[in-house]
């Protein structure tokens, strides 16, 4: 394996966003017979490096030699031209085409007219070769998840790629399906294709790939024969060593269930399964964490709770602080659950799509949640102005004033804004997804400040967060999901980094019941 | 280390912002060349000296008193329909309709004027006729707002085929009022009694038409600046899933508001026939309700911009139509400057949101 | 048995029409286009045609047909295109709201039209003096081999014009690599563009020559429907729209659209064979055309059947960097 040849050879490739720097010279060989695994957390860089090879970047700095000879990627186009293909998370197929009709799309010798008995023929050819099942002249929407993938993966070999770049390929398959994906993997490598995978999984890693390659922080941090290794190795390359990054953790003060969450089972429109069954209970005064890889549920469940997400079956149950008694939220709107008199405070993922309107100013942000209090017709503009003046004041909201567009303020200040209005209705229970992503340093500390302040003020605070280190040191406890199940749910004082790490990566980890309290 | 980048030409750039006045410099080079470009076209066809051209158009719009108040109805007209649109439009919904919503409008003030004519003092005729007008418009927004929230039926389609069920029913309706008999129109109705009709203000005929349309404009200004629903409508056309996450009923928003934004429509058409021709055709609406779309989009959906807005289209409406009747030629020679004007306001828009980096310019930050 | 082929006819006649209309913005609104500048490129196609077509007749003592047909085409053509260019360089390359520049283009169309319409009225001396009837009669040569089936006896050569037009439009679209790449504009730019098919170039191409053959129905309209002469009386604006309706009658099929547009012709002539009619209810007979779009426009929407519905990213601007 060792003498594989050299398909594609990266040096010193280097790509910021903005102050972000996502890539920090990284050089990396892609060889052919080979399955290599580009092993890492959410952010670490592993898309953008390979979105550099398939032309949707272009690298700020260093070398990219395909074949030895150096090239220079600027279009999918070129990409394929090198016979580069890679299959992105969110495929790129025309939903009412057929899988020959997108397989062909945008060839330039195919000819004038469209001969899809051909291509069909050719489709199957390639099918038969590696072991695909797909039907050419099936159309898109009708296709599971898995059949997309099938699709896209012949779609790149019927363009002539022998370098496969498959990005997360196993998100969005069940175990059959990746079983299936992986021995066409293996088929593909032994005809000599060089294949790269983008995965987070260590079981993964271990059972299909020749080599691993571990991202930290856009930094390229170990490189070894995948039989040289373990999941304890790579986990440790992955996460790191835990950094202390001295964020506060106050003791619970008088936990008390706040919000029981029973057996939640949750379908998207395509009717995947985004959660199974499950089963948590929060805790006024306390920070329950959420670990688990992007996209493995913690949008819907959040949704589910706040209201904004269709349901299989399961409960979520409110306690009342005051009375003790309960309520049951599962198939009320947002509207109706205010009307009962329960305040939950969310702060989503997406700010200025879901919780700010972004044309909007600040006041008006502000009255998002309370402008139909009372009884006038009329809005009243000057509470939430006041209210406006308060957080820019005691968040340190940089802003030109309060008639500013939330739109053209910072990431943070947005965030902020966010937080500061979520916060003002005193809320019983607080939701928070992803709250300091993309938020430098001092904002971030901002925001754990005011999550810290609210649980002592009693709150339930549900953090969704995607940095390990920050849920170990903020959260009193943390429920690990992975697939859409719960993994595990440990406590956050003495939770080891690996572990943690492990549940998200595969189920199990550790027994899937509530920790005690 | 062969880095070739081959940067373009030209590229565009979205712009963060952009300050008021330079938006409004921007709008006003757009307009002059407008302006300007309708001016050559004016002088090809009647080798009329450009700035003859614009004085002529005054004279057109303001040179009697008469000439004044019928720039003043019209203007008023085309601004009624622009304010019934603002409400729609601020929610995205694409109300095409307006049209249809003016036809049905003035089919109802028609019905009132023939039918109770002798039943009813004018003043209650107006009063009627008011309502009636208003309930007829807001149905035919009705129905195509049901379908977009219950199945996200396609609006722009929908409304414009209900115009032309409006045209029909006007059709109908002529034929079945026709007088005098064989003319395949309605005539002036109740030409003697003036039954129905807008009583002369300090002697204004118009002067009621005006003013209606001028409150009119201020309420929807503060309906949707001031008021909670007015709120839920901004938010609605920003982000449907803001609007769900605060607990706003989206269905219910797109109902309601294109019932008003039909009703307000349904009111020009009442104004149309009541104040202001006394008839009823298939012509009543006459495209305004086109024209107040490309209104109520060019001032963004603010009450008061519109004026200004209106105010420009009609000058020029008026203006091409003086002109074309000096050299002897019809009327259609406005709609043809009108749309030169708003091809160059449209284009001009671009500017505002984008701007052009040419290769080798260092960009200034 | 007369008045049923008499019916034929007059909905053949009226169906070319809009079928030349639909044709072209089915081609338009496959590449993401939502022209509603219909009406309007019908009337610059008319009455570029008939301005061509009457310049040629009273410059030349003995004017020859063919060449008057062939003046008049290349002007329908070329303001036509015309039409679209601007509506293409507004909306693409501007990036202007498509709905709003649609509507401009029509009342433009519509000013153009009815301006030099009724200057050439007052040229010829008065409405309905227009004389091209040597071009008039090249439009209205019916098939030699037709002519003698009393069916088609009195069709015009550019009826079999607009059904070949369908045809090829459909195979295009359907059979073609370069109609499958069109599609895919209009379906989902962002896939599209990956796949390295230009964006911009498709819309322009498609909404260009699709403005062409929708400038055919005006040309049509004029030439053969109202034979060689203009009237101001909104017909083609009436037309135009049902043309627009005509789309989402054919569900975005050309092929559809041929015998959509035939039924269309019936609906709107029924009311002339209907016997008891009175001149009232002729009119809510002729609103037919109107309310069949609507209740196929909602079932439509009601049945996710993807193939019925309207290409995805139909009104909505492109701009790569936006992704």
């Amino acid at each position: 394996m060792q003498n594989a040849k050299v398909a594609v050879c990266m040096r010193d490739i280097t790509k910021t966003f903005g102050p972000v720097v996502a890539n920090d010279r990284i050089g990396l060989d892609i060889r052919r017979g080979e399955i290599l695994a580009l092993l890492g957390e959410n952010g670490s860089g592993k898309t953008t490096l390979m979105n550099m090879l398939a032309g949707i970047y272009y690298p700020d700095a260093g070398q990219i030699f395909v074949d030895g000879h150096e090239v220079s990627i600027r279009s999918p186009k070129d990409a394929y031209d090198l016979g580069i293909g890679m299959i992105h998370q969110h495929f790129k197929l025309v939903d009412v085409f057929t899988a020959a009709e997108n397989i062909i799309l945008g060839i330039k010798d195919a000819g004038r007219s469209l001969d899809l008995k051909t291509v069909g023929e050719k489709i199957r050819a390639i099918c038969d070769m590696y072991g695909f099942d797909i039907d050419p002249n099936q159309k898109i929407y009708d296709m599971s998840v898995s059949q997309k993938q099938t699709v896209e993966i012949v779609k790149v070999l019927y363009r002539g790629a022998d370098i496969l770049i498959l990005d997360e390929p196993t998100a969005v398959l069940t175990p059959q399906e990746t079983e299936k994906l992986f021995a066409i993997l293996r088929n593909m490598r032994n005809d000599g294709k060089a294949i790269v995978i983008i995965t987070h999984k260590l079981h993964e890693v271990e059972e299909i790939s020749d080599r691993v390659v571990v991202l930290r922080r856009g930094q390229c941090v170990g490189e070894k024969m995948t039989k040289d290794t373990n999941a304890a190795e790579m986990t440790n390359m992955m996460v790191g060593r835990q950094v202390s990054l001295n964020i506060d953790r106050p003791e619970p003060v008088d936990p008390k269930p706040r919000l029981i969450v029973e057996g939640l089972t949750v379908k998207d429109a395509d009717g995947v399964v985004k959660l199974s069954d499950v089963s948590f209970t929060a805790y006024s005064g306390e920070i329950l964490g959420i670990a688990g890889i992007s996209g493995c549920g913690q949008k819907e469940l959040l949704e589910a709770i706040a209201g904004l997400q269709d349901f299989e079956s399961g409960s979520i149950r409110y306690i009342d602080p005051d009375t003790g008694k309960e309520i049951e939220l599962i198939g009320k709107d947002p509207r109706e659950i205010f009307d009962m008199g329960v305040t939950l405070a969310f702060v989503p993922e997406d700010r200025l799509g879901m919780g700010l309107v972004g044309s909007m100013d600040l006041t008006d942000n502000m009255m998002l949640r309370s402008f139909r209090s009372g009884r006038s017709i009329f809005t009243d503009r000057k509470k939430p102005r006041q209210l406006a003046e308060r957080v820019v004041r005691e968040l340190a909201v940089d802003t030109p004033g309060l008639s500013t567009p939330v739109r053209r303020l910072s990431g943070g200040n947005v965030q902020k804004v966010l937080v500061g209005r979520e916060i003002s209705s005193s809320p019983t229970v607080l939701m928070t997804a992803y709250a300091v992503r993309g938020l430098d340093i001092n904002s971030s500390y901002t925001i754990y400040d005011l999550l810290n302040q609210q649980k002592q003020k009693g709150v339930a605070v549900i953090y969704v967060g995607e940095d390990l280190d920050v849920l170990l040191e903020l959260c009193d406890r943390i429920l690990v999901l992975c697939g859409g199940r719960v993994s595990g749910i440990v406590p956050g004082r003495d939770a080891d980094k690996n572990e943690v790490g492990l549940m998200m990566t595969r189920l199990g980890g550790m027994q899937c019941n509530e920790s005690t309290h | 280390m062969s880095q070739h980048t081959k940067v373009p030409l030209m590229r565009i750039v979205k712009r963060e912002s952009i300050s008021f006045w330079r938006a409004s410099l921007i709008r006003l080079i757009g307009l002059i060349l407008a302006l300007a470009a309708s001016a050559i076209v004016i002088y090809a066809i009647v080798k009329l000296n450009p700035l003859n051209v614009y004085v002529a158009m005054f004279d057109g719009n303001f040179g009697t008193e008469k000439r004044t108040w019928v720039t003043l109805r019209d203007m008023v007209m085309l601004l009624c329909i622009g304010v019934g649109l603002a409400p729609a439009f601020k929610m995205r919904f694409w109300n095409i309709g307006a049209e249809g919503q003016i036809l049905v409008g003035g089919i109802a003030t028609a019905a009132v004027m023939i039918y109770l004519r002798t039943a009813l003092p004018t003043w209650a005729m107006l009063l009627v006729s008011f309502a009636v007008s208003c309930a007829a418009g807001a149905v035919w927004g009705l129905l195509p707002a049901v379908f977009k929230a219950r199945f996200g039926t396609n609006e722009t389609l929908f409304t414009l085929m209900m115009n032309y069920v409006a045209i029909q029913l006007t059709s109908y309706c002529v034929a079945l009022w026709e007088n005098p008999f064989g003319s395949n129109t309605v005539g002036i109705i109740n030409q003697q009694t003036k039954a129905g009709w807008f009583p002369s203000l300090f002697g204004q005929q118009y002067l009621l038409n005006v003013i209606i349309v001028l409150v009119l404009t201020v309420l929807m200004f503060i309906y949707l600046r001031y008021t909670k629903q007015g709120y839920e409508i901004a938010v609605v056309g920003e982000s449907e899933r803001t609007a769900r996450y605060v607990g706003i009923h989206v269905k219910t928003v797109i109902i309601r508001t294109m019932m008003i934004s039909g009703a307000i429509c349904g009111l020009a058409g009442f104004i149309a026939v009541a104040g202001s021709s006394h008839t009823i055709s298939t012509s009543t609406a006459g495209g305004s309700g086109f024209t107040a779309i490309i209104v109520a989009w060019l001032a963004k959906f603010n009450t008061f911009t519109m004026i200004a807005v209106a105010a420009l289209l009609v000058f020029l409406e008026k203006g091409a139509i003086q002109i074309a009747s000096q050299y002897n030629m019809n009327d259609f020679a406005s709609k043809m400057v009108t749309g030169i004007i708003l091809f160059f306001i449209l284009g001009s828009e671009f500017f505002t949101n984008y701007r052009l980096v040419f290769r080798g310019v260092k960009e200034a930050h | 048995m007369d008045q049923l082929v008499s019916l034929f006819e007059a909905a053949v006649v009226f169906g070319t029409v809009i079928l030349f209309g639909s044709v072209g913005e089915i081609l338009t609104e496959k590449s993401g286009n939502l022209n509603l500048g219909v009406p309007g490129i019908m009337y610059l196609g008319g009455i570029a045609g008939l301005a061509g077509a009457f310049w040629y007749e009273s410059n030349f003592a003995s004017p020859v047909p063919f060449i008057g047909l062939l003046i008049s085409l290349v002007c329908s053509l070329a303001a036509a295109m015309l039409g679209g260019l601007i509506y293409s360089f507004l909306t693409i390359t501007l990036r202007a709201n498509q709905n709003v520049t649609g509507l401009t283009l029509t009342i433009f169309g519509g000013g153009v039209a009815n301006f030099f319409g009724g200057a050439l009225n007052n040229m010829a001396g008065g409405v309905g003096q227009i004389s091209v009837a040597a071009t008039s009669s090249a439009y209205r040569a019916t098939l030699p081999f037709l002519s003698e089936v009393s069916l088609f006896s009195s069709l015009g050569f550019m009826v079999y014009l607009a059904l070949i037009l369908a045809v090829v439009t459909s195979i295009f679209l359907s059979r073609t690599h370069k109609g499958l790449n069109l599609r895919a504009v209009g379906e989902n730019p962002a896939t599209a563009d990956a796949a390295g098919i230009s964006v911009v170039k498709n819309k322009y191409l498609a909404t260009c020559t699709g403005a062409a053959i929708t400038g055919l129905g005006g040309l049509y309209y004029v030439m053969d429907y109202i034979k060689g002469t203009w009237a101001i009386d909104g017909g083609i604006e009436r037309l135009g729209w049902l043309a627009v309706a005509l789309v989402i009658f054919a569900r975005w099929k050309p092929l559809h659209a041929i015998w959509g547009s035939y039924l269309f012709g019936i609906l709107f002539w029924l009311w002339l064979y209907i016997p008891g009619l009175t001149r009232s209810s002729q009119e809510i007979f002729k609103v037919l055309p109107y309310v069949v779009t609507i209740v196929v426009l909602i079932i439509v929407s009601t049945r996710r059947k993807r193939e019925h519905q309207p290409p995805a990213s139909l009104g909505l601007p492109y701009f790569r960097e936006e992704r």
